[in-house]
């Protein structure tokens, strides 16, 4: 499973672009895997205004992961 | 067409492309972004690439219908970008100025607040990720 992260949340981990192996099954059992890891990641993953996006299509809440998806951290954009 | 790339570009050429070859439009109008120079050494644009350009893709959709636009055209840089430099080109095509000098207002709007991109300037004193002002937010509520 491939993870990316945007904007400041890139700048907490000291990666962008990470694969996980094996794949977490959910959203959540993912974000335990990461603070359990990187504590500073975890909870910067639970701030305000960050969204999650699966292949692509944001989520809220939890929700299943695929083997093979794209999830994707996203800090508060900025606009253009 | 709705373009990001990390390469400078020259807008003028892009103006005179999207002009030629058209009958039935009566007005174009363009807006051209530059990067503000002042306490900002150069700015870093991260997209989500695909998703970005979806979500830009839903906005200028929504234009061309709100506006009756013949065509418009976005093209944002992303990557490292200098003061000075051209960031963004945005223009639009219509029958009548009117909606031709709306959308384009509204398109910059939309991509100032709402555009998945995330920014950081890089200054003398380090760096910051910024996000939009409540100007930014006001313009766009305009819209709505």
């Amino acid at each position: 499973m491939r993870v990316l992260l945007f904007g400041r949340l890139g700048d907490v981990a000291g990666w962008r672009e990470r694969v996980f192996e094996p794949a977490p099954g959910s959203l959540f059992a993912l974000r335990t895997l990461i603070a359990g890891e990187d504590p500073a990641l975890g909870e910067a993953l639970l701030a305000k205004g960050v969204q999650a996006a699966i292949d692509k299509v944001i989520v809220r809440g939890d929700a299943a992961l695929a083997a093979g998806a794209e999830v994707a951290f996203l800090a508060p954009m900025s606009g253009g | 067409m709705i373009r990001l790339q990390t390469e400078p570009f020259e807008p003028g050429a892009l103006l005179t492309g999207f002009c030629a070859g058209r009958s039935q439009t009566g007005a174009v109008v363009s807006f051209i972004g530059l990067t503000r120079g002042g306490d900002i050494e150069r700015l870093e644009l991260e997209a989500y690439p695909g998703f970005t350009e979806a979500e830009i893709g839903r906005i200028a959709e929504a234009a061309r219908t709100r506006f009756s636009l013949h065509d418009l055209m976005i093209i944002h840089r992303i990557g490292q970008i200098a003061p000075g430099e051209v960031i963004v080109f945005v223009a639009t095509a219509a029958a009548h100025r009117r909606e031709a000098f709306e959308a384009a207002d509204h398109l910059m709007d939309y991509l100032k607040s709402r555009a998945p991109f995330w920014k950081k300037e890089h200054g003398p004193y380090g760096a910051r990720w910024i996000e939009p002002t409540e100007r930014d937010h006001a313009d766009a509520a305009r819209w709505d």
